[in-house]
């Protein structure tokens, strides 16, 4: 029984070494950006003159060999860190990441208690 | 006898401090809701639109653009100290471009200020006709088929402008064309020195 | 005078809701709680008037009758008469009245149906929620009036906008106001409860059917708004996190939440604070997301004409809606003992209300986080589907294992061979998942364990479906359909996303663009004159070598000009193994056009998996009769 689920971990384990490279990357990269002058859509879905300018600078940037966070640094000095999707990890948006986290440990914490008075 | 006043003790202990946590909890409910409610109350003035106060006060950032009417590529390394600099961006099927255009030709006679122009996603034959229809403010002119190269200056549409100082940092940028108080503006930084 | 006459009704309704609220608080002051004949005709009143009043807009917009400034902002007399109807509930005004048109059908009903509930909860029911109606019919009346009258009468409405002219788009509206809107019967039922102190079970009972009611309809609307983005947006996803979607999402963790605990406070008389804390905040939740999507603090590309001064009114109206409500409840019920009684199964459901509180919390401050980063710092910042991604991934994981194995544990403890099925599910779903990995594409590891535990969720659920003894479990079978369509959900989206291939380049008529081994043909460019636009078809030929098909797409672009607008049409072609969607559009100043083709798989199961879930809500109101 624990031999079958140790196997069952290690193939797992075994996939991600196999997971091929992005080859999306561009895309990927305009998917995580916002179209500052649209109400709301990223740069991969506006039609818009903005998107198809930064399309064509991330694609060169890549061509030149920066890598994704580079490149999301460079937009963000140019436009404000509003332009890329996922917050960064900073000061400021510490509670934004931890709060979730909090939440489902301190409801977990209830959960056990009502579980644990059922056990007295 | 004594256990029970031990326990009657430990209990009434319990007792507050159930009483405190509840009460706490409480507060800290009733705190965390008014701060959402204010939060929320001012975000309705706030103004949402994109603001560029953030660049004030960094420098300029590297570029190579090529000049408009020769094949050479105008870099920031020829940016000559001691002189302000207005980098207008514009393109002549820009139509607040013609609007803002008779403030630039103005601001082109003050001394101090050179005016950089970036000629936006268009055509040389029609950047051209425009300049010669209401007159060539710039002392420097360059083009950006692409746009790309105007990234570099935060673009997003034109018309925009940059004013940098002389020791190529950002003072301010206006979008949109340019009006009177922008022109003011500008003429009494240069004059500051 | 249609006019004066929808004012009319409108005033005659909100005159109706203030009798009934001084009606039934003197029928509360009174000993025996009557319920007196006035107050029947009062309620009967109310109703009439303001579905009439309702009837009234959607004849105005029907005939479209220009005097009144509505439907002069949102119709115009070459709209097919589908969209024109559609038009009344499209618009701010036109919205609220079906807002206040469903609260006050809510009450009506619940307060009818519920004939052999308690006198005393009843009225304070009724009293909650026509105080909740009047506060909004005063909204109604002072800023947005869906029968003012603009003088002089126009000839013609402005309101044609191509986008809004679609049928998903048109229902979803009304769907999902049955959903949030109606979960304020509820709201005032809790608040009934705890004032008129009625049983947990009876509580319960009386609201469990409004909780099914408004979760259906909910999961239908954002279904239907789903599939409205996917067909008409043309980006190629369904669902965006964007700010209005969310404040759709919340209240719908709240409801299923809530649809788990109703079930155990009925049964057992458990978790009686708990159900009415979620009650509370369903309606509350709804109430806020309202307020961020009509206020204009929000970035989104589904904003309303926004306007301050409506925000600051429902921003008070909320506030005062939180303060009494939560006043009310830690008065009377906060000092009872919070957890009391000993559980058995029931943990299971209250793990399932922790996940959803998990997910609420989420996707919350996810969408009010740059409010705060704006107001307080000054600093504005997006956060979007990467970090909902990020954040609530890896919870799907054990959220659908627990969802599998919830239903059994109670025997898990004594029967040996259950737990001996269960890890064989296990090594099953593994298999098939290392199949999919192996043969077709590899993704990370996050990808790989939602697959697996969404497989054991699915295969789980078609077990004790055969298993089932049918005589006896029938009323067991909504419950594997809800958690059946939801494993086949969150599978198919998965895979989705991680076997999407899209492409996005810049092409001219008459090239052809080789990626990878797809070869995109663009043909050629068709101008053709329909009824109100004109269109641009460009013909392409799509041969994909690997997946050994030569496919004709048309995506278009049309141009409108009453009034002037440019909308993408995308092309797609559709089948059970994948969808194929492309859009063009076209460059400024050049000849080329930027295209965009994607392959995505899938979409028709995801679809179905979504339409099941919610089926299981059908079922269930069926099977109750």
């Amino acid at each position: 029984m624990r031999n079958n689920i140790f196997i069952i971990i290690l193939l797992i384990f075994s996939f991600n070494l196999n997971a091929k490279e992005n080859s999306g990357l561009d895309i990927k990269i305009f998917k995580n950006l916002r179209c500052i002058v649209c109400q709301g859509q990223s740069i991969a879905e506006s039609n818009s003159d903005f998107a198809q300018t930064i399309k064509i600078v991330v694609r060169d940037k890549i061509k030149q060999g920066n890598n994704e966070q580079e490149i999301y640094n460079f937009l963000a000095e140019k436009y404000g860190e509003w332009i890329v999707y996922k917050p960064k990890f900073s000061y400021l948006n510490s509670i934004l990441w931890i709060f979730p986290y909090f939440i489902l440990i301190f409801g977990g914490t209830l959960v056990y208690k009502y579980f644990k008075k059922k056990n007295y | 006898m004594v256990r029970c006043f031990f326990n009657s003790k430990w209990w009434l202990a319990k007792v507050i401090f159930e009483k405190m946590k509840i009460s706490l909890s409480k507060i800290i409910l009733l705190t965390s809701i008014i701060f959402i409610v204010v939060t929320f109350f001012l975000a309705l003035n706030k103004d949402t639109k994109y603001n560029t106060k953030d660049l004030v006060g960094k420098e300029i950032g590297e570029f190579e653009i090529k000049f408009l009417l020769k094949d050479e590529i105008f870099t920031k390394n020829n940016l000559i100290g001691n002189e302000y600099y207005l980098i207008n961006i514009w393109a002549s099927w820009c139509f607040p471009c013609k609007i803002e255009h008779p403030l630039l030709m103005r601001l082109s006679n003050l001394n101090n200020i050179k005016l950089i122009g970036i000629n936006y996603k268009d055509k040389k034959l029609n950047a051209n006709n425009f300049l010669k229809k209401l007159g060539n403010p710039y002392d420097i002119l360059l083009e950006d088929k692409s746009g790309t190269n105007s990234v570099i200056f935060s673009v997003f549409g034109v018309p925009e402008s940059i004013l940098i100082n002389d020791k190529k940092m950002i003072i301010k940028k206006f979008i949109g064309p340019i009006n009177e108080a922008d022109y003011q503006f500008i003429k009494g930084k240069i004059n500051e020195k | 005078m249609l006019s004066n006459t929808g004012n009319l009704l409108i005033a005659a309704s909100t005159l109706s809701t203030l009798l009934i609220i001084h009606s039934t608080y003197r029928s509360l002051k009174s000993k025996d709680y009557s319920i007196t004949k006035n107050l029947v005709y009062l309620n009967l009143f109310q109703i009439t008037f303001i579905i009439s009043s309702f009837f009234l807009l959607i004849l105005s917009f029907v005939v479209s009758d220009f005097s009144l400034l509505s439907v002069y902002q949102n119709s115009h007399t070459s709209k097919p008469i589908f969209y024109k109807i559609s038009g009344v509930w499209g618009n701010h005004e036109g919205s609220l009245l079906l807002w206040v048109n469903i609260m006050i059908i809510f009450s009506y009903l619940f307060f009818t149906l519920n004939r052999d509930t308690e006198k005393k909860f009843r009225l304070y029911t009724l009293l909650i929620q026509n105080i909740l109606i009047a506060g909004f019919m005063v909204f109604l009346l002072l800023d947005s009036n869906p029968f003012a009258k603009i003088i002089p009468i126009p000839n013609e409405g402005l309101g044609l906008n191509p986008i809004l002219q679609d049928p998903a788009l048109a229902i979803h509206p009304p769907l999902l106001y049955v959903g949030f809107v109606g979960s304020s019967i509820y709201f005032s039922a809790a608040i009934g409860a705890i004032l008129s102190n009625i049983n947990g079970k009876n509580f319960a009972s009386s609201v469990k059917f409004w909780v099914l009611i408004s979760w259906l309809f909910q999961s239908l609307g954002i279904i239907v708004g789903s599939i409205w983005a996917y067909y008409e947006l043309g980006w190629g996803g369904f669902w965006f996190w964007d700010p209005v979607e969310n404040a759709s999402l919340i209240p719908w963790f709240c409801m299923t939440a809530l649809l788990h605990s109703v079930l155990v406070l009925e049964k057992r008389n458990y978790l009686y604070n708990w159900v009415l804390i979620l009650s509370l905040i369903t309606f509350i939740s709804s109430v806020t997301g309202t307020f961020l999507v009509r206020s204009g603090i929000l970035n989104s590309v589904h904003t309303f004409a926004s306007d301050p001064s409506r925000g600051l009114y429902i921003l008070i109206f909320l506030t005062l809606m939180i303060i009494f409500s939560l006043v009310i409840f830690l008065k009377k019920r906060f000092n009872d003992k919070f957890f009391v009684q000993p559980v058995s199964k029931e943990t299971f459901i209250l793990t399932n209300n922790w996940f959803m509180m998990f997910y609420l919390a989420t996707v919350f401050i996810g969408t009010v986080y740059p409010i705060f980063t704006q107001v307080l710092y000054d600093v504005k910042i997006s956060v979007g589907p990467p970090f909902y991604n990020a954040v609530i991934g890896p919870i799907i994981i054990p959220f659908l294992i627990i969802m599998a194995l919830g239903p059994k544990i109670s025997w898990i403890k004594h029967n040996f061979k259950s737990f001996k099925g269960i890890i064989i599910i296990l090594i099953l779903s593994s298999l098939i998942n290392f199949l999919i990995f192996y043969f077709f594409k590899s993704y990370n590891l996050i990808s790989n364990l939602i697959i697996i535990s969404s497989l054991f969720l699915i295969i789980s659920s078609f077990k004790d479906f055969f298993n089932t003894d049918v005589k006896k479990n029938y009323i067991n079978i909504p419950n594997l359909i809800y958690h059946l369509g939801f494993g086949t959900l969150i599978l198919f989206i998965i895979l989705n996303h991680n076997f999407s291939e899209e492409f996005d380049f810049n092409i001219k008529v008459g090239e052809t663009k080789k990626i990878e081994n797809v070869e995109i043909k663009f043909l050629n460019l068709n101008l053709e004159k329909r009824e109100n636009y004109d269109a641009l078809v460009g013909n392409f030929d799509i041969f994909d070598n690997k997946r050994n098909f030569k496919k004709r797409l048309n995506p278009e672009i049309r141009v409108y000009d009453k009034p002037e607008t440019l909308t993408f049409e995308t092309a797609i072609n559709t089948n059970l193994k994948h969808d194929l969607y492309l859009t063009m559009s076209n460059l400024e100043g050049s000849d080329f056009f930027n295209v965009k083709y994607q392959i995505k798989p899938f979409m028709l199961l995801i679809w179905f998996a979504a339409f099941l879930t919610a089926s299981g809500g059908l079922l269930r109101l069926f099977l109750r009769r």
